[in-house]
């Protein structure tokens, strides 16, 4: 693995390392095959091609038919294109959308965007303390305005998974088209978009050891959506833009081999996020985990420490060699704390004290215990400076 | 290796200088920033110099906080420590970012706290003396107070754990 010098990377939720086997796959497509896919020519016919077996490749992951899948430069695009373009194309048939209190800003920015340009109602749902949606409250929130329900699969902060196959048949049952924003789970998890009743999901190429710069969205066959950008005819006329080949091949390389590894790197990296958890709250007083304590992707621990800020957590485990997040007001441009900790009911300074903690396919044993070992005296240095003491 | 803070920020942050409580404080600064959440406490000992100037003896700081609001309440104490009351007034957010080799512009109000928090220890000091106090200075503190009533109620739970822990000591 391209493993730095010693870092102790627990950040793969934020971004992975490429695998070098992707990369590899990908790298013909920068040079010598480095034809444009709307070309007549051999060269462009090459580009298409290597783009259509990727589009295979993808769509067979989920369940979908390769017509579904229109491959996009990002999550966040291909969630602004779920959202907006549903709203647009659907919009003489009702203008309520209905979202959860805690998904990625790119959804709650795109459907604030609507309500304000547009004239869109959205409805937040709100999440239990361990930050599931529940089916019920769906099923009470949709009326006969509702075109569109995006619910993630699971939360990227702290982990939690969410049930939307039970969310999946609520919409179908009453005609209404489902999104789910699978960004963390895509490859990682099961997904199956005719059992799941989903209509519209995302997937992201930079999660799984695939390259920045490639995600998609699955479109259920038949549902009407407007493009957000305007211009050529690639991607069935549904994105606008000369296609990234090299990424893309790239994206369905990486998702292609994390499927394969996905029931043993599941139960591993589950042990090791257990003992992680457990070591964690057992060496530290006054600190929780926060999400579902089970029902929560493989890779994800999320802690609160009370009486201490997330950035200087961040800081000191940075000097000590380990890459983490957090959820704290003042690691935001905004100076805001993270949406979905509040939403989960964190005090603002509980949210302001947020670890994640997020594990991959090079995290080990030795790593975790490492973590173990400084992370309580990490913790005690900071609370020995702050005000509030244990 | 490009970083986020200065060299000299990391090494406040890392090593911080006069951290901790003084018991007996002549004068103690408690303010904090209702945006960001973070809290800064500041305890001076006040003294004489020669010339019989009351000077800053000692100074020390508990924060709750970012990196920066951290290494500026480190800096701040480095600043004013043995300076005379008036000069310590006089220390600015300007000249704190200063000292630490600039901070990133998001994190400017962190400066403004320290400076605030001095101010305010100072303003104590002065008030439990009975002494003068400069108008420009009872101005900043009313505008001080206002945020300290709010950041009061928000950590209400944390200040009373902690009184009540002092209380079991004694």
């Amino acid at each position: 693995m391209p493993k730095t010098k010693k870092t102790v990377y627990l950040d793969y939720a934020a971004t992975t390392p490429v695998d070098p086997q992707v990369l590899k796959a990908m790298l013909p497509y920068f040079s010598i095959r480095f034809g444009n896919s709307m070309s007549l020519h051999a060269l462009g016919q090459e580009a298409k091609s290597a783009l259509e077996q990727s589009r295979k490749q993808i769509a067979n992951i989920i369940g979908a038919k390769t017509s579904e899948i229109v491959f996009t430069g990002s999550a966040s695009e291909s969630n602004n294109l779920a959202i907006k373009g549903v709203a647009f194309a659907n919009k003489d048939r009702g203008q309520h959308i209905i979202i959860s209190a805690i998904e990625h800003p790119c959804i709650m920015q795109s459907a604030a965007f609507l309500e304000k340009h547009a004239g869109f109602t959205i409805t937040r749902l709100k999440v239990d303390k361990f930050g599931q949606v529940s089916p019920a409250d769906v099923a009470k929130a949709i009326t006969k305005e509702t075109i569109l329900v995006s619910i993630m699969h699971a939360n990227n902060e702290f982990g939690t998974i969410e049930p939307i196959a039970k969310i999946g048949q609520i919409c179908r049952d009453k005609g209404v088209l489902f999104h789910t924003d699978a960004s963390q789970t895509f490859g990682k998890l099961l997904i199956d978009v005719n059992k799941m009743g989903i209509d519209l999901l995302t997937a992201s190429s930079h999660k799984i050891y695939g390259p920045k710069g490639a995600a998609c969205l699955y479109i259920r066959s038949g549902i009407g959506i407007e493009p957000i950008l305007h211009g050529g005819s690639q991607e069935f006329n549904r994105r606008a833009s000369t296609v990234n080949v090299p990424a893309i091949v790239g994206f369905a390389k990486a998702a292609t081999i994390y499927v394969k590894r996905m029931a043993t790197e599941n139960k591993r990296l589950t042990s090791l996020r257990d003992k992680l958890i457990k070591g964690v709250l057992s060496r530290i007083s006054r600190s929780r985990l926060n999400g579902h304590p089970k029902l929560r992707l493989a890779n994800n621990a999320n802690f609160s420490f009370d009486f201490v800020e997330g950035e200087s957590i961040i800081l000191s485990l940075d000097a000590l060699g380990i890459a983490a997040s957090t959820g704290s007001a003042c690691s935001s441009d905004k100076l805001e704390p993270s949406h979905a900790l509040l939403a989960i009911g964190l005090r603002i300074e509980q949210a302001h004290g947020s670890l994640r903690l997020t594990l991959g396919r090079w995290t080990t044993e030795k790593d975790i215990n490492y973590v173990l070992k400084v992370l309580p005296k990490v913790i005690n240095n900071l609370r020995r400076i702050s005000p509030f003491k244990k | 290796m490009p970083l986020l803070y200065s060299s000299k920020v990391m090494k406040h942050f890392l090593n911080p200088k006069n951290m901790g409580k003084i018991k007996n404080a002549d004068g103690i600064g408690k303010v904090g920033n209702l945006t960001c959440g973070d809290v800064m406490w500041l305890y001076i000992k006040v003294g004489k110099n020669k010339s019989g100037k009351e000077i800053i003896k000692d100074i020390k700081f508990e924060t709750f906080g970012c990196v920066a609001a951290l290494a500026t309440s480190s800096a701040i104490t480095e600043l004013a420590k043995g300076q005379t009351l008036d000069k310590a007034l006089k220390i600015n957010r300007a000249e704190i970012v200063k000292s630490l080799g600039g901070l990133p512009l998001i994190k400017i109000h962190c400066s403004v706290l320290a400076a605030d928090a001095l101010e305010e220890a100072i303003y104590d000091y002065l008030k439990k003396n009975k002494k003068e106090i400069p108008l420009e200075l009872q101005k900043k503190h009313e505008i001080s107070l206002k945020s300290k009533e709010s950041i009061e109620h928000r950590y209400h739970d944390w200040t009373n754990l902690e009184e009540k822990i002092h209380k079991k000591k004694n």
